[in-house]
This record gives structure tokens, sequence and C-alpha cells, in this order.
């Protein structure tokens, strides 16, 4: 761990200053991911701005029918608030299926969104990794990949994203709500997050003097036919091999509506308007979901060690849509798949 | 007499372990106190040409910073630095000169006011090495294993029987580099006491190891060195040799006449010991009713540059199936990494894990049931010696976890047992371990008031060394429990071995047996002595201790209590040591055995596998304490557990450096993996291998554990499985 400086931002518009103005600095807030890192030495910030303080702890209901979630709000409050789990209890299951609860009480959503991949290269110091030091080399590209990305991959870097809460935030069309210097954006959250190309050092299109200062789900929630489905080499506690998530709206048995994200695949949760696009009007049925699974993966390459993980992630996108299309939604808690 | 030995008494200790009481080595402190924190090599064989400390000696606060180029003495003879339980070959010397035998290895020491200041100023210390050809896999270097000590005489012509066999299975299992991931970190509080004196507090399974080590090392008197370790948070074996930052700390505060504590990060521990990756080659053959003809087993392990590493992983086919052709063989690969170490059941979790999976193969190749093939060979001698058993209870082990199992119910066809979408398999597998015991001293001070303190140097690695010592102590001076206390693992106490093996039971608790003996022996004379005594005119032999008095045997009712007897005679204090020695008797083989049964449900298409049901029936002489005895074989579970499914320490073999040293990216199971456990002792009295019966549990508990689930993998899925562990890629088509 190196030297750092602390500073404590009193508001939104002084975080942003303190980041502009120190070009070495980071925002921390609850530090779960950033602090692992830095005691890795992956992470060498010469500041970090303590933004847990900011008042963007609100969950509150937008003028739409939709919900804004400020970017403070601990991942086990919005797992566990009302409104989340009546009306898109998609996403408290991914964030219940991820790490464990003393995590999960000190990570934020803003946060969660940030957290780096989990590539044994990036965390050693010893090895090549051009995503944390640009040019040196991808060493998981011929190394040891088994968990590594299918999709959208670049000969810089096979780096998958590990959260899983974004894999549903991505399938219910979350935006994500920035401030920056030069005022405020948004953008879909399926934007957030970058494909690594030949800048994997760049894990989102944040800019450096930004901050995330919500996420906004639209009202489409999918309160009923929906089900995230998370597979990994342990029953709890581990990274996903490959997650699903799914929401569908039924008609009878027609598919009027469609969502499928995948985790675990590529360096950002994976979705495809192509394969939702041919569910709707469709019968729920399997060999339709097969098909979806088949576009959604479409282009998928396969290294040395997860070749695995394209037939693993069809079946777990067909199971979860059976899942989501009979109303039983995947437990996080009993750890048969149902 | 027996009030406690064969009870379930809760923890002595326990109390003082979940208050914080309990004091681990990375928790004494001192005035003064400062802190070492490692900087590990990043290359796996080469040379340090430069080693610049210069920014890191820049930070305030930064004491220190000692390297192979900058220290006090070592020893420089190898007899020093081989420790009561080091291999063959010579030892490891952190900081001794520029070479780089492994990854990770300690090359300097930066020593500061605080830790963080330490580990902030780790990160400065420039480090230039000149890098030599290195190979760390195992599989690669297959080809250059050497032969070691074969672990048991051949007997017949196995190669010839194998391939008259009318039937054959022949494989390779393949059990992965695992770490044993204790708890507790890796620590050392090393106090400077003034005068060249040093207290060490240490995380060791052996504190007189530890300190006739240190002593060697430091040359230093036997009376300078005191190490303690008085309560471990787990070891399994990665504490039975001191392990490098004992010698750390201890150089640091002979460099600095200053108390120093070093605790390593997890990450650092993966540069310890470990289980050594294994190929273990199995072959059997056999007639089609199931008589064995020819057993076959070889395993090619990992060892460093260095030393020699081996374990006892072929041979135990010899303890437990009758053939009348075998051949065993153990051979190494000597690699660029740092030498293994005994890890839980070394060799037995390994090479019963391969012999079980065969014999599970050969079964279904045979056509039979698994046990109906294992009652089958079943030897009542082990065939290598020829001998008879103490005691061999595996039979009921089968029949009664067998029983608790249902196994009668199963189909025996593979992918015939289901549940909706998942497949269900049992499996089930034999383990075996030995009932080792060693020369222990104990020390009893009887007081006048009724207590007793016992005290020894063996360490308590969790496994509940003090409760079960107190345990036989009160039965032996007819006290009651609470009245007896217990000091361990202090280097002064009286003489003990490491704690390991699953010998310290027997061996402690005989050695608690013979120095009250000694104090029965004096009370005895005490009583009589008081004029007009109830007890004058019996025989020393027929007077026992019981419910505090000194009392004739029978129904005479002829009693003096302990206070009166000692006051007697105006002693306040009674002190006895003695030294147990077992007589040694090489007429009978010594073993514990257990049969484990696995139930697993296994989702067909997606195959996430779930162990829903282990039972474990163990056969181990007599039980101490059904309590933690019963803990013990449940943690042997869990861990098996981990080794069929979870566990591989995985090697980038381009860098020679582990890429999962963390707990996180290295599994392990977690509460959602583990279900049901039923923990079953068979009961198997036997008044051969010692007068308590007593056998021993820290091994047994994992062996088999991994074979009857890959077993049961197999019947769930038609899948054989032979790399560990089973992951779920390796079930998908």
């Amino acid at each position: 761990m190196n030297n750092f400086q602390y500073s404590r931002a009193g508001d939104v518009a002084d975080a942003i200053r303190l980041l502009a103005a120190d070009p070495g600095a980071k925002l921390i807030a609850g530090g779960t991911n950033l602090i692992d890192l830095m005691k890795e030495n992956v992470e060498r910030p010469s500041r970090l701005i303590d933004i847990s303080r900011l008042p963007l702890r609100d969950i509150e209901e937008t003028a739409d029918g939709g919900l804004r979630i400020g970017a403070l709000v601990p991942n086990s409050d919005l797992a566990y608030h009302p409104l989340i789990n009546q009306r898109y209890p998609l996403l408290a299951s991914a964030i219940l299926a991820g790490a464990s609860a003393q995590l999960r009480n000190m990570a934020s959503v803003g946060g969660n969104l940030m957290q780096r991949t989990r590539c044994p290269y990036f965390y050693d110091t010893a090895t090549p990794c051009n995503k944390r030091r640009p040019g040196t080399g991808c060493s998981a590209l011929d190394g040891l990949n088994r968990n590594h990305a299918i999709l959208g991959t670049s000969k810089s870097c096979i780096a998958t994203n590990p959260s899983d809460m974004s894999v549903a935030l991505a399938a219910l069309g979350a935006l994500v709500h920035i401030a920056g210097p030069m005022g405020a954006r948004s953008v879909a959250l399926t934007d957030f997050h970058r494909l690594p190309d030949d800048k994997p050092n760049l894990d989102t299109i944040l800019g450096r003097s930004e901050i995330i200062t919500a996420i906004e789900l639209p009202p489409h929630s999918f309160p009923r036919n929906y089900s995230y489905l998370k597979i990994r080499d342990r029953l709890s506690y581990a990274f996903a091999l490959v997650s699903v998530a799914a929401a569908i709206e039924l008609e009878g048995n027609a598919i009027s509506e469609a969502r499928l994200a995948l985790g675990g695949v590529a360096h950002k949760p994976w979705r495809s308007m192509e394969a939702e696009a041919a569910l709707r009007g469709q019968a729920a049925t399997p060999d339709h979901f097969g098909h979806a699974a088949d576009l959604l993966l479409q282009g998928a390459t396969p290294r040395a060690h997860n070749g695995f993980k394209i037939a693993l992630a069809r079946r777990a996108v067909v199971r979860a849509l059976i899942q989501a299309a009979s109303a039983t939604p995947q437990s996080q808690a009993h750890k048969k798949i149902a | 007499m027996n009030a406690y030995v064969g009870t379930p008494t809760s923890r002595i200790d326990g109390r003082a372990k979940v208050t914080g009481a309990a004091k681990y080595a990375g928790e004494f402190s001192a005035d003064g106190l400062v802190h070492g924190f490692v900087v590990e090599a990043t290359i796996p064989r080469g040379r340090i040409v430069r080693l610049d400390a210069t920014e890191a000696l820049k930070v305030a606060g930064v004491l220190e910073v000692l390297t192979h180029a900058h220290r006090p003495p070592l020893a420089d003879k190898d007899e020093a630095w081989k420790d009561e339980v080091a291999p063959e070959g010579l030892p490891f010397r952190p900081l001794y000169d520029d070479m780089i035998k492994f990854n990770g290895q300690p090359i300097a020491l930066v020593v500061a006011e605080e830790w963080e200041t330490a580990k902030f100023a780790a990160t400065l210390v420039r480090i230039d090495y000149e890098q030599d050809g290195f190979a760390t896999d195992l599989e690669a270097e297959r080809g250059r294993a050497s032969e070691m000590d074969k672990p048991h005489k051949p007997r017949g012509d196995a190669k010839a029987a194998l391939a008259a066999a009318a039937l054959r299975h022949e494989a390779d299992y393949l059990v992965p580099t695992e770490h044993h991931n204790p708890m507790e970190l890796y620590a050392t509080t090393t106090v400077w006491e003034g005068g060249g004196k040093l207290t060490v507090y240490d995380k060791t399974q052996g504190v007189q190891n530890v300190q006739k080590f240190l002593c060697a090392v430091f040359d230093k008197k036997p009376e300078e060195i005191r190490v303690l370790s008085p309560y471990v948070g787990g070891a399994f074996g990665s504490g039975l040799r001191p392990q490098y930052q004992v010698v750390l700390a201890t150089l640091a505060a002979l460099a600095l006449k200053r108390s120093v504590r070093v605790v390593l990060t997890r990450q650092q521990m993966y540069g310890l010991g470990y289980r050594p990756m294994t190929i273990e080659h199995v072959a059997l053959g056999a007639r089609p009713d199931g008589t064995l003809d020819a057993i076959s087993h070889e395993a090619i392990a990992v060892t460093s540059r260095y030393e020699d590493f081996s374990r006892n992983d072929t041979g135990w086919a010899e303890q437990l199936y009758k053939s009348s052709n075998s051949h065993f063989s153990h051979k190494l690969v000597d690699l660029d990494v740092s030498t293994p170490c005994d890890m839980r059941a070394p060799g037995a979790a390994s090479g019963v894990c391969a012999l079980e999976c065969a014999m599970d193969e050969l079964a279904v190749a045979l056509k039979l049931d698994p046990i109906e093939l294992r009652l089958k060979c079943y030897s009542d001698r082990d065939q290598s010696e020829g001998l008879p058993y103490t005691s061999k209870q595996l039979r009921q082990c089968y029949a009664r976890g067998g029983e608790a199992f249902g196994w009668a119910r199963r189909n025996p066809a593979p992918r015939s047992m289901r549940e909706g979408k998942e497949l269900v398999g049992w499996g089930m597998a034999t383990g075996v371990w030995e009932a080792l015991q060693m020369p222990v001293a104990v020390r009893i001070v009887l007081t006048a008031n009724g207590h007793a303190e016992v005290s020894c140097a063996a360490s308590d690695i969790g496994t509940g060394t003090y409760t079960i010592v107190a345990q036989v102590a009160a039965d032996a001076l007819g006290l009651p429990i609470e009245n007896i206390s217990v000091r361990l693992a202090d280097s002064t106490l009286p003489q003990a071995p490491v704690e390991g093996g699953s010998w310290m039971a027997a061996s402690s608790a005989h050695a608690v047996l013979g120095a009250a003996e000694e104090i029965r022996r004096e009370l005895v004379h005490l009583a009589k002595a008081i004029p007009g005594s109830p007890l004058a005119d019996l025989d020393a032999a027929a007077v026992t201790l019981v419910d505090g008095m000194i009392a004739g045997n029978g129904k005479s009712g002829a009693a003096v209590s302990i206070p009166d007897a000692m006051r007697h005679s105006k002693l306040e204090r009674i002190e006895k040591e003695k030294l147990n020695q077992f007589a040694e008797d090489k007429s009978h083989a010594r073993n514990t055995h257990s049969a484990v049964f696995a139930e697993v449900k296994i989702d067909e298409e997606l195959g996430v596998i779930r162990v829903t049901r282990v039972v474990s029936a163990v056969a181990a002489g007599r039980i101490l304490n059904t309590k933690t005895g019963r803990s013990q074989i449940m943690g042997g579970v869990v861990w098996g557990i981990g080794m069929a499914l979870h566990e591989e320490t995985v090697m980038d073999h381009r860098f020679g450096r582990i890429m999962n040293a963390n707990i996180a990216e290295y599994h392990i199971p977690v509460n959602a993996d583990i279900r049901d456990i039923d923990v079953i002792f068979v009961d198997e009295p036997d008044d051969r291998i010692n007068r308590l019966g007593i056998k021993g549990l820290g091994e047994i508990g994992i062996v088999g554990v991994p074979a009857a689930i890959a077993n049961a993998v197999y019947h769930a899925t038609g899948k054989r499985i032979r790399r560990f562990p089973i992951t779920l890629d390796k079930l998908l088509d």
C-alpha cells in the first residue's frame, strides 16, 4: 500500500473540484474493492476523496414511475428496500447473488458499478497486464483464462466485469447519472461500461473528474417473470462463471417484452437487442429461448480454458428464461437450481 | 474412574477463545515493539544482483531493512537449519544469500515503528534479478521423476499378475497443489528481554522444535530462548516446521535489540509449505469374483530443488485389501518451488483418494457393489509386515455407516437416480490412517486445596489437547475437571514432540496417567502415614483417587481426603514429572479406519454440484471426547468436500507464480456448500494399543472423503473425473 492523502468531500461539487485538482485522486465510499486493490499495490491513489457522507442515499420515485437510487445507497439497503422487492425483484436477486452480507453492507451502488476485474494477472503486479499497466501485454490471453471473457474481447484484454448488480441493471435498462466539471449527464448502463478494445485500462466512460450521483430505473420493472441465475465454482461467495438476468412479460404464453443480460462473459454486462427482439411475439418455449441464447452468444470466442462458458451460458440462458416464464425465479437463499 | 474420559466434554479453553482472552502469537506485545514486513522475490529462480533499500530507509518510522547482505549472523552449517521434522536435503535459509529458489521467497525484512509504515516502505525496496531458467510444471517434468525409497517391499510379481488378470483397471489420478490456509496468519512476536535473552511467541505446532532450531540458527544457549505458542488458530501441518517468519522476527530483534513482530499476509502464506501436486497411478488386477491378484500404486509428486519431501501416498492398500501381488513406488520431481510440507493426512489424503476411486472403478467393471468388493478383499492383516491389527472394526464402519446412509436403497446403475432436474449420486470410500504414539512428559502439581496444574510443552492446534489432558487428569486424580488447570506450548515445560500425525491424544493422555500415578503413590504414602489411618492396612495398589479422596477399592469405605493427607505432612504441593515411553510392540499393526458415504445432487444441464449428505463412520479406538472428536471429524469431512470440489493452488508456469494466492480465488467450502454431516464412532475396544485404547482422530476425518464424493459424482453422472478438484466445467458435455 502506498502513502496517500485523505480529503472528505463536503458536497458533490467539492468532490468534483478535489478530483480535478489531483490527477492521482480516487473517490472512496464503501472501499470494499479499492482498499483490496491498494493492499495489493494495484491501485496507488495519491489521494482518497471520501464521499461516504454525501447526501446520495435516497431511493425515490421519479415522475415517470421509475426509481432514482442515490449512488451511496448500500447494496444491502437496496436489495431489501420494499420498492425494489416489489417492483424490481430481479435487481434485488442479483445483488443478493453477489459477495457476502458483510460486503453488501459496506458496498455502495456507485462503487459496485466501479468494481474492477478479478483477473489474477490484474491483481499480481509481478505479471504483465494491459489493464494495470498499459502496453505491458495481456498475460491471460495465453495464460490461465478459465474465468475470462468469451464476448467482446480484444487482443489487449480478455478480463470480465465481476458485478452481479450491473447485469440486472443492464437488463432493466437503467440509466447512470453523472456529475462533472461540465455539468450533469446521464448514460445508459449498457454504455457506461466499455469493451476493452485497445484501452483496457479504462473500465467505464466516466471522466476523470466525474462522479456517479444516481442510478435510475425506468418504470418497466418485470415484477413477475424474471430470474437471476448465477453459476459459480461453489454455492456462495464466488464470482460468476456465467450469470443471467432474464426478464419477460407474457400475454398468455406469448412473450410481449424480453430482456436478457449475461455476466461473467465480457468486459461489461452483455446484452443483445437482436436476441431480445427474437423473443418478442414468440411463445415462451425452450426452443425459442435457445434461439435467443444463440443470438446473444453470437461471436463468442473461447480461449484455451474458457470454452465451456459458451455451452454453459446457453444452457443458463434457457434455464433462466424457463424460470422467468414460469414465475419461479432462482432463489438466492436455496442453492438448488430451480 | 471415568467421569470425563469418553464423555462429550466442552472445551476448557472455549471461553477464553470466544471472549478474545486467548492470545495468539501475533497478539502479544512488549515495550517498544516494532514491526517487520517481508519483501518477497517475484521470480522463481535466479540471483539478486542489486537490492536497493535507500528509498525505504528514508521513510519516517523505518528503522532497518534487513537483507542477505545486511543482517546479524546466521548459522552456516546445514545441520543447524534442520529441525526435528526436516526432510532430506538442505533446508531453506531466509536472507541467507543472494540465491532465489522460489517465487515468494523472503528477500528482505523492512522494520518500522508501525506495521503500515513497514508495509509501505516494503514497496520502495528496489530489486534487480538475474533470472535463470526454471521449471514448475509437474506434468511437463514427469519424465524426470526419480525414485525414492520404496514405501513398502513389493510382494510377488505385480506386473505379471496385472498382465494376466481377468479384469484390470489402471488410471492416473491427479491431486493438485493445495494450501492449508489456517484462519490464523503466520506470526511471531519476539520479545527482547535484555541480556541476550529472547521470548518468542510463535505460531507453531511444536515450541521445543522451534526453540532448538532458533538456538542452532542463532548460536544461542538453550536458556537464552524461550518459545511459547499457547493458542494456535489452526495449522493442519503447516506449523510443524519452523516457518521463516520466526527466523526473521528473531533476526530483527537481535539486529535492533528490540522486540519485533512479524505477521505474514494471507498472500505471503502461499510462499510457505503446501500439499504437493501428485500424480497417483493406480493399477488393480482382479478375478471376476472380485478377488484381487495385483495392486500397483505409483505416486509422482512435486518437491523443491533443495529438499526431498515425500510422504506415504502409496501402500495403503497393504492395510486394506488382500492381494497376493503388490508393488508401490514413490517418485519425486524437483522443481523451482518451495518445499511441500505435511497437510492433514499427508500422503493418505491424496493416495487413498486415488486408491478408493480406483476401487470404485473396479467395482463398476466387476458389476459388484462397492462395499461388497471391499469386503471381498478385506484384509485382517497389514500385508506389508504380515501383522494382525491391535483392533480393526472397519467392517462395522461399512455396516453402520451404510445403514445410517441407506446404502441398501442404492440403484447401482449410473444416472439411475434423480430428483427433478438433478441427478443423484451415492458414493462411498474407505479411510485409513496410522495410530501413532510418541514419548511425552507431563508435570502435575497438586496443591493441598485439591487443585492440580498439568503442564506439558505440547501444542493445542485447535484439536482439543487442553481439554483431553484435563479430562484424563481429572479422572486419574479423582478431581472435578474444574479443579484442573492445563498449561501447554511453552518450551520450558516437559518434553513433547510437534503436535501432528494424530499422535498427541494418545501420547499426552498416557503421559498424564504416568505423572498422575506418581502423585497417587505419594498420596497413598502420605495417607497411610497418618496415625490410625483407615488405609494403613491396605496395599497401595488397592487404593484409588476418587471424588477428591484417597480411597480403598471396593466397599470398605476406607478413605482419607487429599487435603488431610497433605496437611498432615505439612505439604502444600506435590510435584511429579514423568516421561511416558510406550513399550515397543512390533507384533501388531496400529491403524484407524473409516467408511465414508456421500450423496451429491448435480444439475444435469448446468453441472452445479451439491453435496447434500455425508456419513462418516470412524473406528479409532476409544474416543476421549465425543464432542471435540465429532467436531474434528466434521472438520475433516468439510475439508474433504473442499478437496473433492474446490481446492487447487493454480500456478502460471510461464512465470512460476501462484495466481490464486488469496482466499477469494483459492476456494474452500463456504457454509452454503455444507449440508448434513453425520459422524458415527464405531465401538472399537483396544486393550493392546495402549492402556486407554486411544488411537487419535486428527487425520482420519479427511481420508476417503474426496473419493466418496468423486465416486458419487460418477454414480450421478456416469462421468469419471480423475483430475481434482471436480469443478462443474468437467461435467459439461
